[in-house]
C-alpha cells in the first residue's frame, strides 16, 4: 500500500516539475510554432546555477529565482541575435536550439564535471507532515504547491493582462496579430525568456529531488515534448493536465514495465500526434 | 575544358585514389577512419533522400540504422551465419521504415520532425530499457567479421576494400536514383506538393517508396558500423546520432550527392581526430550546427562552389556567360 | 453528354457557407466564364471540382462520370487540368523540366527509378512541343527563376495543355498581365481546339467577356445568374451583386 501511496506523491511532484519545464515549452511551441530542443538544457543549466548559488550559501528560493532570471536573460540573448535571424524558418530555427542544445550539454560537462550533484533539501521544508497514518514528504508537497501557485500566475498572465491578451493573439495568428501592431517580434523574444526562466526555476526546484547531472536535458526535453503534445501545445491547462498526467505514467510505469517505459511515455503522444494532433486541449496543429 | 570533362575527370581520380587508399595511407588508424566516413557517408546519403531530395527532415533516422545493426548483432549472436544475420537485418529495416514512414508521413515539416523524434526515442528507449532482448547498456557483441565469396575482412584494409565497394555502388545507385523519373517525382513533391497532385502524381506513394530506399541504404550502413565496431550498444540509437547524420546531410548540403559524402567526411574527421586535441566533441558539434545553419544555410559544398563560381567570375576580364548549374545529382 | 456536371454542391468550414446549392452545367466544348466579386467562392469552387476540397454534399460528374468521391489525384488521369490563381511552378528547374513533370504525371514512367529521365526522347520531345505551342520553345532550357512572370503563366498553361486534358479550369489566368501579354494569352486560349471544354474564373472583364460564350455569377458561395453574355450583362441582379445591395 505505502509503495504505491509513495509513488503517488512521487507522481504529484514529478508533475509538478514536469509543469514548470513544459509551461515555457506550450508557450513556445504555441506562440513561435517551434519544439524548443533545447528546454532541457534550460533545465539542466539552471538546476546546475541553483547548485553553484547554493554552494555559495544562498537562500534556496532565492537562489531558483535568480537561476530563473540568469537563463530568461540567457534565453533573450539566443532568441535576440540568433533566432531571430531565422525568422520565418521555423525548421532552421529547431535544428538550432538542437545544436544549442549540445553546446549547453557540453559546457555543463566542463564546468560542473560528470558528478551528479544533489543540494540537500531546504531546511524549512524538511521532513514530514503526518496525515492519518500516512506520511507526506513536505518537500514533494512544497514542489505541487509552487507549481501550482506559478500555474495560478501564469493564467492570470495569459488569461487577464494586455500582454497575455497579445500573447493569445500570437497564439492564435502572429501574421494578423503583426497586421494588428502587436510587437510579435518582441513577444517571441519574451516568450522565450520566460520559458526558459521558468525551466530554469524548475531545475533548481527539482535539484534536491531528481538531482543534476549530465543527461538530465536529454530525460527531461522528451518529457516536455509528450506532456505538451499531449495536453495540447499553446495551453497552459493542456501543460497542467499533461503534466500530472505524465508525472504518474513515468512512475507507475517504471515501477510496473521497467523493460517498456520508455514506449509506454511515447506511446500515447506518438498517437496524439498521428490520430489528434492538437492534443487534448490545445488549438495549435503543426 | 569543358565542365562536363572537368567533372568526368575529378570522379575518376577520386574513385582511383580511393580505392587504392590503403596502399597510399600506410597507417592502420587513418584507413579505419576512412571506412567510417564511408560507411557513414551512405547513411548520411540515405538521410539525404528524405531530407535534400523529399523535403522532410527526419530526426529518428539513428533508428533504422540501429536497427538493421541490432538484428544483425543479435542474430550473429544466436549462432546464425552471416547472410542469414545481414538479409534479415535489412528486412526488419525495411518493415520499420515502412511502419515509421506510415506514421510520420500523416503530417509534413515540424510535425513530421516531431513523430520521427518520438519514433527514434520509441526505439531507443526498447534498445536501453528491454535489456532481455537487446542486452540493455553492455551492448551485443560481434564476434567475427564475415568473407564474402572467401575474402576476409578482418583486417582493416580488407574491411575498407569491402566497404569501398558498398560505398560506390550506394553512390551509383543515388546518381541513378536522382536522375530518374522517380527522383524528379520525389523532388517535385518537395517544391510543389499541391501541384503534383493536381498533376496526377501520387504523393503520399512517392513518400513512402522514398523513406523505404532511405530506410535500406540506413540499414546497410548500420551493418557496416556493427561489422566495424564488432558492437553495438543503445547510444547508436540515440537522438545524438540522428542529429550527427543529419548535420552531415546539412553541413554538406543537401543539393548534391557530394554534399552528404562532405558533411560525412567533416563530421567523422573531426569527430576522430580533432577530438583527440579538443576533448569537447559535443560543443565543437553544437558551434558547427549552429555556425552552419545560421551563416551557410545551403551547405558548404553549395557554398564552396559558389565562392569559387564568383572567383572564376572575377578572375575574367568581361562577364561571365550562363553560369555552370548545380543540377541535382551531378556532384 | 455534358462535359461538367455539378449537383447541388454544398461546403460549410465551420459555421461559415463558402458554398451553397451550386448547380452548373457545362456542355463539351463551351468556353465558360465564373465571375463574382472577391470571396464570392469562385476559387472554392474550382477546389471541390478538383477534388482539393471534399463537399459536404451535392456530386460532381465528368463526362457523366460522378467523380465526387474520386481522389484529385485521378481526376488528372481522368481528363482534367487547372492552373492556379498564385503561380506554383517548379522553382529550381528549367521551364522545359516544368513541362515534363506535367506530362510525366499521367505516365506510367512516373515510378521509373532506373532510367534517366532527361533522355527519354519522346516525353522532352513533346514537351518541348507543349512549349512551342505556347510560344516559349526558343527558351525551353532557361530556368524558372529567370522566367518573366508573363512567361510564367504561359509555362503554366503549356503544362495544362500537354496533359492533353478533356476540360481545362483556368483560375485567373490574366491576373497580373501587361496588355500585351493578355492579347497574347487570349490568342492562345482562342487557339485551343473545341475538344477541350475550358472553363474560367476571372476578374478581368475586357478580355474575359470576349472569351466567354456563357457566364456564371457567384456570390456568397451562390450561383445568382447565368446564361449568355447578353443575359448576364443585362441582368439587373448582376449590376447589384458588383456595386452593392
Amino acid at each position: 500500500m505505502s509503495l504505491w501511496l509513495t509513488l503517488a506523491v512521487n507522481s504529484i511532484a514529478l508533475g509538478g516539475l514536469l509543469f514548470l519545464l513544459s509551461a515555457g515549452f506550450s508557450l513556445i511551441f504555441g506562440l513561435m510554432r517551434i519544439p524548443n530542443l533545447m528546454h532541457g538544457s534550460f533545465f539542466m543549466l539552471g538546476a546546475y546555477f541553483g547548485v553553484t548559488f547554493l554552494g555559495k550559501g544562498m537562500n534556496f528560493f532565492l537562489a531558483a529565482l535568480l537561476s530563473g532570471v540568469a537563463m530568461a536573460i540567457i534565453g533573450a540573448a539566443i532568441e535576440r541575435f540568433l533566432l531571430r535571424r531565422l525568422a520565418g524558418q521555423e525548421l532552421p530555427q529547431v535544428l538550432l536550439t538542437l545544436g544549442f542544445s549540445f553546446i549547453v550539454a557540453d559546457i555543463c560537462l566542463m564546468i560542473w564535471t560528470g558528478d551528479p550533484w544533489q543540494p540537500p533539501t531546504p531546511r524549512e521544508l524538511v521532513g514530514a507532515v503526518q496525515v492519518a497514518s500516512l506520511f507526506f514528504p513536505i518537500y514533494r508537497l512544497a514542489i505541487v504547491a509552487v507549481a501550482v501557485v506559478i500555474a495560478i500566475a501564469l493564467w492570470l498572465l495569459v488569461d487577464w493582462t494586455r500582454l497575455g491578451a497579445m500573447i493569445r493573439a500570437g497564439v492564435d495568428d502572429a501574421p494578423i496579430a503583426r497586421v494588428v501592431g502587436i510587437k510579435v517580434s518582441q513577444l517571441f523574444t519574451l516568450v522565450f525568456a520566460l520559458g526558459a526562466g521558468l525551466a530554469a526555476f524548475g531545475g533548481v526546484m527539482g535539484a534536491p529531488y531528481l538531482s543534476v547531472y549530465p543527461g538530465l536535458d536529454a530525460e527531461m526535453l522528451p518529457l516536455a515534448l509528450i506532456v505538451v503534445i499531449l495536453g495540447g501545445t499553446g495551453s497552459l491547462l493542456g501543460a497542467l493536465v499533461g503534466s500530472f498526467l505524465i508525472g504518474f505514467l513515468y512512475n507507475f510505469g517504471q515501477a510496473m514495465f521497467p523493460d517498456l517505459a520508455y514506449v509506454i511515455l511515447f506511446l500515447p503522444m506518438l498517437l496524439v500526434l498521428v490520430l489528434r494532433p492538437q492534443g487534448l486541449f490545445g488549438r495549435v496543429v503543426t | 575544358m569543358s565542365s562536363r570533362a572537368l567533372r568526368v575527370g575529378a570522379l575518376s581520380v577520386a574513385f582511383i585514389v580511393l580505392a587504392a587508399l590503403p596502399i597510399w595511407v600506410g597507417n592502420q588508424y587513418y584507413i579505419n577512419i576512412a571506412s567510417q566516413i564511408l560507411f557513414w557517408a551512405v547513411f548520411a546519403l540515405a538521410l539525404n533522400v528524405l531530407v535534400g531530395y523529399g523535403g522532410l527532415v527526419s530526426l529518428g533516422h539513428a533508428a533504422l540504422f540501429a536497427m538493421a545493426g541490432y538484428t544483425a548483432g543479435l542474430m550473429l549472436a544466436a549462432g546464425h551465419g552471416h547472410f542469414a544475420a545481414d538479409l534479415t537485418a535489412i528486412v526488419v529495416t525495411l518493415i520499420t521504415s515502412a511502419v515509421f514512414a506510415v506514421l510520420a508521413l500523416r503530417s509534413t515539416g515540424i510535425g513530421f520532425l516531431m513523430i520521427t523524434l518520438a519514433l527514434g526515442q520509441i526505439l531507443w528507449g526498447i534498445a536501453y530499457r528491454w535489456a532481455s532482448l537487446t542486452n540493455g547498456d553492455n551492448g551485443v557483441n560481434v564476434r567475427s567479421r564475415p568473407a564474402p565469396f572467401g575474402f576476409e575482412l578482418a583486417t582493416a584494409d580488407a574491411f575498407y576494400y569491402a566497404t569501398f565497394v558498398v560505398f560506390v555502388l550506394a553512390v551509383m545507385s543515388m546518381a541513378v536514383f536522382v536522375r530518374s523519373p522517380f527522383g524528379a517525382s520525389l523532388r517535385g513533391t518537395r517544391d510543389q506538393a499541391r501541384r503534383m497532385n493536381a498533376l496526377g502524381y501520387n504523393v503520399w506513394l512517392i513518400r513512402f517508396l522514398a523513406f523505404l530506399l532511405s530506410g535500406f541504404w540506413s540499414g546497410i550502413a548500420g551493418i557496416l558500423f556493427v561489422y566495424y565496431n564488432q558492437f553495438i550498444s543503445p547510444q547508436v540509437v540515440a537522438l545524438q546520432t540522428s542529429a550527427e547524420v543529419l548535420l552531415m546531410v546539412i553541413s554538406g548540403g543537401t543539393a548534391t550527392l557530394l554534399g552528404p559524402i562532405a558533411g560525412a567526411t567533416i563530421v567523422v574527421i573531426m569527430k576522430n581526430v580533432v577530438s583527440a586535441y579538443i576533448e569537447r566533441w559535443n560543443l565543437v558539434l553544437g558551434i558547427i550546427f549552429v555556425a552552419i545553419i545560421s551563416f551557410m544555410p545551403e551547405g558548404l559544398v553549395p557554398g564552396t562552389v559558389r565562392l569559387w563560381r564568383m572567383g572564376r567570375q572575377a578572375l575574367r576580364a568581361k562577364p561571365a556567360a550562363k553560369p555552370d548549374k548545380l543540377r541535382d545529382g551531378r556532384p | 453528354m455534358t462535359a461538367l456536371r455539378v449537383n447541388a454542391l454544398c461546403k460549410s468550414f465551420g459555421g461559415l457557407r463558402v458554398t451553397t446549392n451550386v448547380n452548373l452545367t457545362v456542355e463539351p466544348g463551351e468556353r465558360r466564364l465564373i465571375i463574382g466579386p472577391n470571396g464570392a467562392g469562385k476559387t472554392t469552387l474550382f477546389n471541390l471540382i478538383t477534388g482539393e476540397l471534399r463537399p459536404d454534399s451535392g456530386s460532381i460528374l465528368l463526362f457523366d462520370q460522378d467523380i465526387t468521391r474520386v481522389a484529385s489525384r485521378r481526376r488528372a488521369h481522368l481528363g482534367m487540368a487547372r492552373t492556379y490563381q498564385i503561380i506554383t511552378l517548379f522553382g529550381r528547374d528549367t521551364i522545359l523540366r516544368n513541362v515534363t513533370l506535367a506530362l510525366l504525371g499521367l505516365s506510367p514512367l512516373r515510378w521509373n527509378p532506373l532510367i534517366d529521365l532527361d533522355r527519354e526522347q519522346h516525353l522532352v520531345e513533346r514537351a518541348r512541343d507543349a512549349l512551342a505551342r505556347v510560344g516559349l520553345g526558343h527558351i525551353a532550357e532557361r530556368p524558372l527563376a529567370q522566367t518573366s512572370y508573363g512567361e510564367r503563366r504561359r509555362v503554366e498553361i503549356a503544362m495544362a495543355l500537354a496533359q492533353s486534358p478533356k476540360i481545362l479550369l483556368l483560375d485567373e489566368p490574366f491576373a497580373g498581365l501587361s496588355i500585351d501579354e493578355r492579347r497574347d494569352v487570349r490568342q492562345l486560349l482562342t487557339a485551343i481546339p473545341r475538344d477541350v471544354t475550358i472553363v474560367m474564373i476571372e476578374h478581368n472583364m475586357d478580355v474575359a467577356l470576349e472569351f466567354a460564350e456563357r457566364i456564371t455569377l457567384l456570390h456568397f458561395g451562390e450561383v445568382i445568374v447565368e446564361g449568355t453574355r447578353s443575359d448576364v450583362v443585362n441582368d439587373p441582379r448582376t449590376r447589384e451583386v458588383y456595386l452593392g445591395e
